[in-house]
């Protein structure tokens, strides 16, 4: 009888400390993040790209990457993804008989590969030890090779294949962009954008960026339009003047001064969808392109970042330990109760 | 305790030189030469790693596989300790012996697979952690059960020493220890199955649900008494043992409880999201689908009935379904079921699969020099 009435309570017991706690979980959920308001990213216009690649050797340069080789004769760095080794690629969509431009059916198109800086990324979220990081600030993604252990859990998260892992060396690091950061300090912004001829692939203030992408969304295709090249000059006079309280100025001493470099051309026809926007809600690098997104290698992602599906599961069950430590005073209860003292001695003992 | 009246563990004694201690000598040696490559010329080196499949069967097979493989012990402790069940005294040691090899193993075997090994400190210093993660969360969790459970397993060695003051000290804090040897198991086993959900849409939806911790605590439990069932009965055929059918047949019992507990939920689950007819969408993943329903159906039938499971035939088979069932759900969500992407293809080398075959010899070579030696087996008149 004994015996039964002690199940009974194990089961009763455990039970109460699993309920209490879920149903104080649902103050947990966390919604997916925004993008910092102060967020620097990229805008790449696939219809001003003409697949010149400066923007890969560029990226090279400024990230001291060898060059990687898919030719027989090994003469010049020829990467067919990106890898530990290349942060930056531009690949090429052709079908049937390639006659347009940016055109689905018997046209081509290009597409940038390179990390997005999601709002919300899954990398960061997934790195156990901190070396995958946002700053607050500027929301670029980060990466910390001195902390980073090599689980890969990066790798397996992101959902556009960016963080890469070099598999080829036994201290491998993870490879991704991180928008230069490393250049910032010399007023230098993306060497992506730095060199880009077209002005295809831009640099700013993710919001501006954003502006700027909703101006072209808007133009007749084929009409003559001016576009900027480098960086939109736009984010750093904002950035030089200081917003309404001045903060910009003091934290950010703002981007070398160049030469405004815009250029008259025809507007492309776009695909009415800004990729970026609200993927994942919402990323800090943001594409436009005349070809759908899917078939350029983009993927379909929902506006919720997984990122905080999986930290809402995190932390109801885990947050501040209440749950752990709720379960545990249950079972060290019901175990206090069922092990004797010398239980472990001998097992021989009647009771 | 229960008015039980049992058998005092025994070491069961006999030769440690045998045809099975000699060829998992030789597969440990196999492994050893294969991570010498790996730690000096890097993971490409002996795996079929890549980007699109970052994790192999090293983290799949070895620590997710593994570890759950290894919860015989904490679901045998549960039973006798949480819910009183003294008939199953006598399989805590000999559960808890091959969780503490799996375990220990598991997180040994991390360190393989780590590309920046040397860093994995930060994984506990404050100034690193990152409590969002995951992985943390099981890394943490993993390392605090495996201490755990050498301290709930050393009465046997103090028992063998002859220490017995240190035994009795220990044995007046044992509650609190197995009360945590229950407690950090079922953290970090439904963890192991989070772990997928960050990584979203590229997991087919048959695996990827909020209830993946559910899922995977269930199947561990399940698979814990699943893997008393194949070792029992392996372990009474090798050393020519009686086998404790009378205990084998309840504890089978309860594992169907909780096989039928997990089933409810699981397809209750695929019903709710609505992601059910991708098992009907011919594919690869929908045929891997039902293997492994099939595998957690087939033990229902096969031991459902009362008369079915006095046979240890049939338990043991029901026993070999429901690891395999577990080890296909696990296999499927973070292999199987993983898609990041065209133009990328992981198939395990040799290689990965001997340093794999490597790490369950030592398990088996540790378990017989351990049953033999130490105290754990149930003491009989065995033949040898």
């Amino acid at each position: 009888m004994n015996t039964r009435r002690d199940f009974l309570k194990g089961v009763l017991a455990s039970g109460a400390a699993a309920t209490a706690c879920v149903a104080a979980a649902p103050a947990l959920a966390r919604e997916t993040r925004p993008r910092p308001p102060e967020a620097l990213g990229l805008l790449y216009d696939a219809t001003l790209c003409v697949g010149c690649k400066a923007c890969v050797a560029a990226c090279k340069e400024a990230n001291n990457n060898p060059p990687e080789f898919s030719t027989v004769d090994h003469l010049w760095d020829t990467p067919l993804d990106t890898s530990g080794y290349t942060f930056n690629l531009i690949k090429m969509y052709r079908n049937g008989t390639m006659d347009a431009k940016d055109q689905e059916t018997n046209g081509y198109a290009f597409m940038k590969t390179s990390c997005m800086h999601c709002g919300d990324p899954s990398c960061v979220s997934a790195c156990p030890v901190s070396a995958m990081t946002k700053d607050p600030e500027t929301g670029v993604v980060g990466y910390n090779p001195d902390k980073c252990i090599g689980c890969r859990y990066c790798v397996a998260a992101c959902p556009f294949g960016i963080p890469k892992y070099q598999y080829d060396s036994p201290t491998g690091r993870i490879g991704k962009c991180e928008l230069c950061r490393h250049r910032h300090k010399d007023g230098h912004y993306s060497a992506c954008a730095e060199v880009c001829p077209t002005g295809a692939t831009l640099f700013g203030r993710t919001e501006d960026l954003l502006a700027e992408a909703k101006r072209r969304l808007a133009m007749k295709p084929g009409e003559l339009n001016r576009f900027p090249r480098g960086h939109l000059r736009h984010a750093q006079e904002k950035m030089l003047q200081g917003k309404e309280d001045g903060k910009g100025e003091r934290k950010r001493k703002g981007w070398r001064n160049e030469p405004d470099q815009s250029y008259e051309t025809p507007a492309g026809k776009y695909l009415q969808h800004v990729y970026g926007e609200k993927e994942y809600g919402g990323t800090q690098v943001l594409k436009l392109s005349g070809v759908n997104f899917q078939k350029v290698g983009m993927p379909d992602l929902p506006p919720d970042a997984a990122a905080a599906m999986s930290e809402t599961i995190q932390h109801t069950l885990y947050g501040n330990l209440i749950m752990p430590f709720a379960v545990l005073g249950a079972m060290t209860y019901v175990a206090k109760r069922n092990v004797k003292p010398d239980d472990e001695s001998s097992g021989k003992e009647e009771s | 305790m229960a008015n039980h009246q049992h058998a005092a563990p025994a070491p069961v004694g006999g030769s440690l030189v045998n045809i099975v201690t000699l060829s998992c000598g030789v597969l440990i040696a196999l492994m050893a030469a294969i991570l010498m490559v790996r730690f000096l010329f890097g993971l490409g080196a002996v795996t079929g790693l890549n980007d699109g499949y970052p994790w192999g069967i090293w983290v799949v097979v070895d620590v997710i596989i593994g570890s759950a493989f290894a919860c015989g012990g904490f679901s045998v402790a549960m039973l006798v300790y949480i819910f009183n069940k003294g008939e199953y005294h006598p399989l805590v040691r000999p559960a808890l012996l091959a969780s503490l090899f799996g375990y220990t193993l598991a997180g040994a075997g991390v360190i393989f697979d780590l590309g920046r090994w040397w860093n994995v400190w930060n994984m506990f210093w404050p100034g690193s952690i990152n409590p969002n993660s995951v992985m943390f969360e099981v890394a943490v969790c993993i390392t605090l059960y495996i201490m755990v459970m050498w301290i709930e397993f050393s009465p046997t060695f103090l028992e063998a020493m002859g220490k017995t003051d240190a035994k009795k000290k220990l044995g007046k804090a044992m509650f609190f220890i197995i009360a945590l040897g229950t407690v950090l198991p079922m953290m970090h086993q439904s963890s192991l199955g989070t772990l997928l959900v960050v990584m979203g849409v590229q997991i087919h939806p048959l695996w990827q649900t909020p209830i993946l911790p559910l899922l995977y605590l269930l199947t561990a439990i399940t698979m814990g008494y699943a893997v008393v069932l194949f070792e029992s009965c392996l372990a009474s055929s090798a050393y020519r043992r009686k086998i404790e059918m009378h205990m084998l047949t309840p504890l089978a019992k309860v594992m169907l409880g909780f096989l039928a507990v997990y089933l409810v939920v699981r397809l209750g689950d695929l019903l709710v999201r609505g992601a059910l007819f991708k098992a009907f969408v011919p594919s690869v993943e929908a045929l891997m689908f039902w293997l492994e329903l099939a595998c957690f159906i087939a033990p229902l039938i096969l031991i459902g009935a009362e008369t079915n499971r006095r046979n240890p035939a049939k338990l043991f088979l029901a026993g070999v379904l429901l690891m395999l069932g577990g080890a296909l759900l696990r296999l499927n969500g973070f292999l199987i079921g993983y898609e990041t992407g065209d133009g990328f293809t992981y198939f395990p080398t040799l290689a990965e699969v001997l340093v794999t075959a490597g790490m369950f010899a030592i398990e088996v070579l540790g378990y017989i020099i351990i049953t033999r030696r130490f105290p754990v087996l149930p003491r009989e008149e065995a033949t040898h």
